[in-house]
């Protein structure tokens, strides 16, 4: 490989061809400021505009200064990266920033996890010599994000995620010159665009432009409440990613501090999401396998690829750009939607208090839940089965606000009926996890044989596209195809579309590395370890969890029994699977 | 008896500033006095652009040409010239280099001063008929180039030949060309004409286009066999339809002929072109902002590199030359580089052409060898300062340009001595500007014009230009402190530094310049709050005199905020406080009491 | 059109055009017609060039004097838009500034029907290739 060699800060450093001067200074262990570069390596995830101009470096011979994240070093380049008139000019760029930028540091969602706010600190801004006007945007609100443009600084992070990764476009530039924003086109609200609410715009928004809608005072409220009794549910990918709010090392398992504190905190019934993820391998997985037997037996008009519905911005993704395949999707509700159908009805029922009178909230890694519990479809009587969803970011604010000390907590269970799982449910947080796990009860459920090993590593890793041959003795070579991002998903829609799509099962999750990297879970601002350390970590719950195959939960096992009878039975139908809707017309820009 | 003699008498306004309808008078009156009327003709004209030394009178048909004519002068213009043949040599034009008298205009250091390579064509054939075009050695350099050079020696000869991107910048277009040919060779690969004008009171693209499109087409296909393209794409304003519609008839035409499309003059050569549309955004002239918007994407520039050699429209390596570039391009390959390369300076060849506009005579466009001193494009070209005023600055560059004083005049004016002296050449926007004009205020004005226009994308430009406008606007306002001076300085030289394209780069130029060569006017705006021009409303103050005010009361009455004090028949004096600055007492006084400081 | 399908096909449709280019040129052939061109480009436009150029070809036509009225780009003098310039044969060409419709009539009238000049003349500023 081409190498180069040049001097940064008074130290010679060789690198291959094509680094740029602030990788080259980062292996040096010279960490220049960067606010709108960003990048989480090997998750697809990245943007590159040389927008800020925070990184700007002197390179000597050259007549203005140089954006180091952008800019490749070149032979016997001599570049200072601390010279007076990089500082100078980094320190103005940075005041510039601030005069049009709220500063309400102490009342703004992002608070203590600003990288404005921390690379002001770091520069030693002690006043803002440009005054002058200051843009005013209305702050909108949607179900599940708050933007705030105001706060934005035109990093154009949430646009590449929204664009280059999703393929969703609903915000991007507007305007020119001070007006410039970032923004749904033609003013409209992000509720009126094709955003599919996937929030992976607040998880890479550096400041507090973009952020969660909170939820944590109804919480409050509803514990607070005599009349009403609450549920709660915690989705897998919470149990992996929590305790970095907490000071502990990404990858930290917390399962057991979480269903004490949220008893803490004062839930009555503390349950989890994992239970329900084993009921939908169970209707998911008949599904399946209804299609493939119907598949094989020459039936035209089945829809192959069957694909996962767990994950909510997929869902709203198809409902907005592919209607016309959302017959491929499985019917199945997502984990939060089954949980929430079933606490609902018969957890309510077996407790002797209307639904009305049982408030459901589940714990998410993911902002597209608020907007799931906010379908009419999910509900009864216009009563939600989950009245509303919070992030596990929201969650850390709640044990703090409450004064729990949850590094030192002792672990609890969760509550019985619906809090027993397999290892099958908490895969169901990195993307290759719904597949698995329906792979372990389908293949067993199609061969009746029990399967010699259970681990499926072919559909496991953080790639974006991973496709493997499943073969299932004396029935299929399963093809699969596993996918995250909407932009991947988009290829295989238009496969479908076109006729040559090869698989016949597909899971789609729209975050980067499925919900360990939600866009409620603690902000990894870049940190590629982090998810990858969920991601391990996620596969070790696995590992460590007695049962590994969701048709072995006895929990599941006997509220088929007492309750739903048998999987795609008429009153499993009936609370667990959906329908979606065509809501393409509804958001076409031309409208 | 036939008239048989002219004798033309200019009627501009620097002529007519030095009496020249007088020297009319006293033509008429000998033309009379010698029964001539019937012979000769006095013919009142336009500005010969030559004002400095006018009041200047022409004699047809033997082009005479007489400068600072007085009306006493009547008398032996009409007994010697006119009667006897003989011309006055006194009065004739002395070429300052040979100190020897012109009498024919044509051979005037004056009319040399303009050199029409690029324009050639303008005003001279119809541009919608290809075949005039083709009279003129239209598509002939086209021809040359397929069949008796190969794309190297075309390019070497470009090379040769000095041409510099005339979009601004002055990047050497052989070079250019020759890096676009060995990208990704083989690759499909796109040719672009950069019809984005965007300067204030430019339109010397608009003018070529519409004015001799074929030399455009023509160039660009040549440039396609160059690099090995075989797409064409021309991406011009929308606001600028009638270029649109000539270029969309000479398209048609030319694609008629066969001199575009498929196996071009049988060489097996293809080339086509289209018209991409802007929507006019000042931007959109930087190359990479202008692929992006091609492409239908947000019209902004990207660093560089890849340079759009390596990866422009589409991903495909693409050449950008500005219509100004091109239309140089046909001609050297007619002529010859070496012909080429004969004009201008050693770094800067050939022509360049220039909107010549503001305070002076002869607003226009004009197309002069590079090398040529501004004093000559103005007070020669331009006709000198309306008005009679003083001149005192011109602004090159447009906007990213800056303004060059008194001192500049003389300095050959080319790409680096541009630079040289704070300035730029730009895309050749020229803005004469006299002693009526503000400094500040101009600066104010081009910083406002990038304000406007600036992308958004990079903050030194997006929120830098922005707060130096507002310091600009405190110190015109009569805000401004020296601390304020010193941020405008500091944050100029930031953006300068910081800013991610050649738009944000160069914006704060005007500033810069200004404050280089008007640091005084910058001072006195904010220390003695005053503006020498009288441009600044707010620095304006209204005073009685005392002496000559009749206590008539009509301007107290007249004021709308009552800032008037004082009873009839006493001096009445103005509360600075509560005036506005609008102007009424100064147009109601009667006896000329109220003055403007 | 048939097109043109090499170069010594262009080089004849140059030559086609020669006679009447180089009378534009020279202005010097006796039997040549009077030519006048109208600076359209934008500006001239703006100004009113197409009105002046409609009348120019109605009012020739009533008078019947034979004249080729033809549009060309910019003249370069837009502090006198319309500019319009007339060659007579065997004189030099003449441009005249602000021709609007009056301006037009005068031309018509008093240069081209009388040969007087009148006033409105342009100096001829530039060098051409």
């Amino acid at each position: 490989m081409d190498t180069i060699k040049l001097t940064i800060d008074n130290r010679a450093v060789e690198v291959p061809k094509g680094t740029t001067i602030l990788k080259a200074a980062e292996q040096m262990g010279i960490k220049i400021p960067t606010l709108c570069n960003f990048e989480l390596e090997g998750l697809a995830l990245k943007n590159h505009p040389g927008g800020c101009r925070i990184c700007v470096v002197e390179v000597a011979g050259r007549r203005n200064l140089a954006p180091a994240c952008i800019t490749e070093c070149m032979q016997d380049m001599v570049v200072k990266t601390n010279s007076p008139r990089a500082i100078n000019a980094r320190k103005t760029v940075l005041e510039l920033m601030l005069s049009d930028h709220p500063n309400d540091c102490l009342q703004c969602p992002k608070n203590g996890k600003c990288e404005l706010q921390s690379l002001a600190a770091d520069m030693g801004i002690r006043e803002i010599p440009y005054k002058g006007e200051q843009s005013e945007y209305p702050i909108e609100l949607s179900p599940s994000i708050v933007r705030d443009a105001n706060k934005c600084i035109m990093c154009r992070r949430c646009e590449s995620v929204c664009h280059e990764y999703q393929s969703v476009g609903a915000i991007g530039a507007v305007e020119r010159g001070f007006p410039a924003v970032v923004a749904p086109a033609f003013g409209k609200n992000l509720i009126e665009t094709n955003c599919v609410f996937c929030g992976q715009c607040i998880a890479v928004c550096p400041v507090g432009a973009l952020s969660e809608v909170d939820h944590t005072g109804k919480v409050l409220r509803d514990i607070a409440n005599p009349d009403v009794k609450t549920a709660v549910q915690v989705a897998p990918a919470v149990r992996v990613a929590l305790g970095e709010e907490f000071g502990m090392p990404a990858g930290s398992i917390v399962t057991g501090k979480i269903a004490a504190a949220l008893k803490a905190i004062g839930f009555d019934y503390v349950f989890d999401t994992d239970w329900s993820a084993d009921l939908t391998i169970m209707e998911e997985g008949t599904e399946a396998i209804g299609r493939f037997k119907a598949f094989l037996s020459g039936d035209k008009n089945v829809k192959i690829p069957i694909m996962t519905s767990c994950c909510p911005a997929w869902v709203n993704f198809y409902e907005k750009f592919y209607p016309e395949l959302r017959e491929y999707p499985s019917t199945a509700k997502s984990p939060q939607g089954m949980f929430g159908a079933t606490v609902k009805t018969y957890f309510a029922d077996k407790i002797g208090i209307p639904r009305e009178k049982l408030i459901s909230v589940s714990v998410m890694p993911c902002v597209a839940k608020k907007y799931e519990c906010e379908r009419e479809e999910l509900g009864a009587n216009g009563n939600p089965d989950v009245d509303y969803s919070i992030t596990t970011r929201e969650l850390a604010r709640l044990i703090k606000m409450c004064n729990i000390d949850f590094n030192n907590l002792p672990e609890a269970k969760f509550d019985s009926p619906l809090g027993e799982s397999t290892g099958a449910a908490v895969i169901f947080g990195v993307t290759g996890g719904v597949m698995e796990a329906a792979l372990r009860t389908a293949a067993e459920i199609l061969t009746g044989q029990t399967l010699p090993k259970v681990d499926f590593e072919e559909v496991r890793g953080l790639e974006g596209v991973r496709e493997a041959t499943i073969p299932i003795p004396g029935v299929i070579d399963l093809k699969v195809a596993v996918v995250y991002g909407l932009k991947n998903a988009r290829m295989i829609m238009e496969q479908i579309k076109a006729g040559n799509c090869p698989y016949h099962f597909v899971e789609v999750m729209a975050c980067p590395g499925g919900c360990i990297d939600g866009a409620g879970q603690p902000f990894h601002h870049g940190d590629a370890s982090i998810i990858r350390a969920r991601h391990a970590a996620i596969y070790k719950a696995d590992r460590d969890m007695p049962l590994r195959k969701s048709h072995e939960n006895p929990e599941i096992i006997s509220i088929y029994k007492e309750f739903y009878g048998e999987p795609g039975s008429e009153k499993a139908h009936h609370l667990l699977h959906t329908q979606y809707f065509d809501k393409k017309k509804q958001f076409d820009l031309e409208k | 008896m036939a008239v048989k003699m002219h004798i033309l008498v200019c009627g501009g306004t620097g002529c007519s500033a030095s009496a020249s309808h007088e020297v009319v008078t006293e033509l008429n009156k000998e033309l009379v006095a010698h029964d001539l009327t019937d012979f000769a003709k006095v013919v009142v004209t336009g500005c010969f652009g030559f004002c400095e030394r006018g009041p200047i009178v022409k004699i047809i048909p033997d082009n005479t040409f007489y400068t600072r004519v007085q009306p006493s002068d009547a008398k032996e213009i009409i007994e010697e010239h006119i009667i006897k043949g003989r011309k006055v040599q006194r009065l004739l034009y002395v070429a300052p280099d040979t100190n020897q008298s012109v009498s024919d205009s044509k051979h005037m250091e004056f009319y040399k001063k303009q050199l029409r390579i690029a324009l050639r064509n303008c005003g001279f054939i119809d541009p919608e008929n290809i075949e005039e075009s083709i009279a003129r050695d239209g598509y002939a350099a086209l021809g040359k180039c397929l069949t008796e050079m190969t794309p190297a020696q075309v390019i070497e000869e470009i090379k040769k030949s000095g041409l510099r991107g005339r979009g601004g910048a002055g990047f050497p277009t052989g070079l250019k060309w020759e890096i676009a040919s060995k990208s990704r060779v083989g690759e499909q690969k796109y040719v672009v004409c950069n019809a984005d004008e965007g300067d204030p009171g430019a339109f010397m693209d608009r003018s070529l286009l519409e004015g001799d499109p074929h030399s455009i087409l023509e160039a660009m296909a040549i440039c396609g066999y160059c690099i090995g393209a075989s797409k064409g794409l021309i991406y011009i304003r929308a606001e600028y339809p009638l270029a649109i519609h000539r270029l969309q008839v000479a398209i048609k035409q030319a694609e008629e002929y066969g001199l575009l499309g498929k196996d071009i003059l049988g060489t097996g050569f293809d080339f086509e072109i289209e018209l991409r549309y802007g929507a006019g955004a000042f931007v959109c002239g930087e190359e990479t902002a202008l692929i992006h918007s091609m492409e239908g994407k947000r019209g902004e520039p990207t660093f560089k590199p890849p340079f759009p050699a390596q990866s422009g429209y589409l991903e495909k390596p693409t050449n950008v030359n500005n219509v100004e570039t091109y239309a140089n391009i046909p001609v050297i390959i007619n002529k010859g580089a070496d012909w080429f390369s004969s004009i201008g300076t050693e770094k800067s060849k050939g022509t360049k052409v220039f909107a010549l506009a503001g305070k002076i005579n002869n607003v226009g466009l004009i197309e002069v060898p590079m090398g040529i001193t501004l004093r000559e494009i103005i007070y020669e070209i331009g006709g000198g300062i309306r008005g009679g005023k003083k001149f005192k600055a011109v602004q090159t560059g447009g906007p990213s340009g800056g303004c060059l004083t008194e001192k500049h005049l003389d300095t050959p004016i080319d790409y680096d001595s541009l630079v040289a002296a704070g300035s730029m050449m730009g895309s050749g926007g020229m803005i004469v500007m006299d002693e009526d004009d503000c400094m500040v205020a101009i600066a104010k004005f081009y910083l406002g014009f990038t304000v406007d226009e600036s992308c958004g994308k990079c903050t030194p430009c997006r929120v830098g230009n922005k707060r130096l406008l507002e310091i600009l606007t405190k110190i015109t306002d009569g805000k401004g402190t020296m601390q304020d001076l010193d941020e405008l300085k500091n944050l100029s030289n930031v953006i300068k530094d910081t800013a991610l394209c050649g738009l944000g780069q160069t914006s704060p130029n005007p500033v810069l310049s200004t404050i280089n060569n008007f640091w005084d006017e910058y001072v006195e705006h904010v220390t003695e709050k005053k503006c020498r021009a009288g441009q600044c409303k707010a620095l304006k103050k209204y005073y009685i005199d005392p002496e000559k005010c009749k206590g008539c009361t009509a301007c107290a009455r007249a004021c709308p905020v009552g800032a008037i004090t004082g009873t009839l028949k006493n001096p009445h004096t103005i509360d600075q406080d509560k005036c506005i600055k609008c102007g009424t007492c100064y147009e109601k006084c009667r006896f000329g009491a109220i003055s403007i400081k | 059109m048939n097109k043109i399908k090499n170069l010594a096909e262009l080089r004849k449709v140059k030559e086609g055009m020669q006679s009447r280019m180089s009378m534009r040129e020279k202005a010097d052939s006796t039997e040549a017609i009077i030519q006048i061109k109208v600076g359209m480009a934008t500006s001239g436009i703006a100004s009113g060039a197409k009105e002046t150029m409609n009348y120019l070809i109605t009012e020739l036509d009533k008078r019947q004097i034979k004249a080729l009225v033809m549009q060309v780009g910019d003249m370069g003098y837009s502090y006198a838009e319309p500019t319009v310039e007339v060659t007579i044969p065997g004189k030099d060409p003449v441009v005249f500034g602000d021709v609007k419709i009056p301006r037009a009539k005068e031309i018509i009238e008093k240069y081209i029907v009388g040969g007087e000049l009148i006033e409105g003349i342009l100096p001829a500023n530039y060098r051409s290739i």
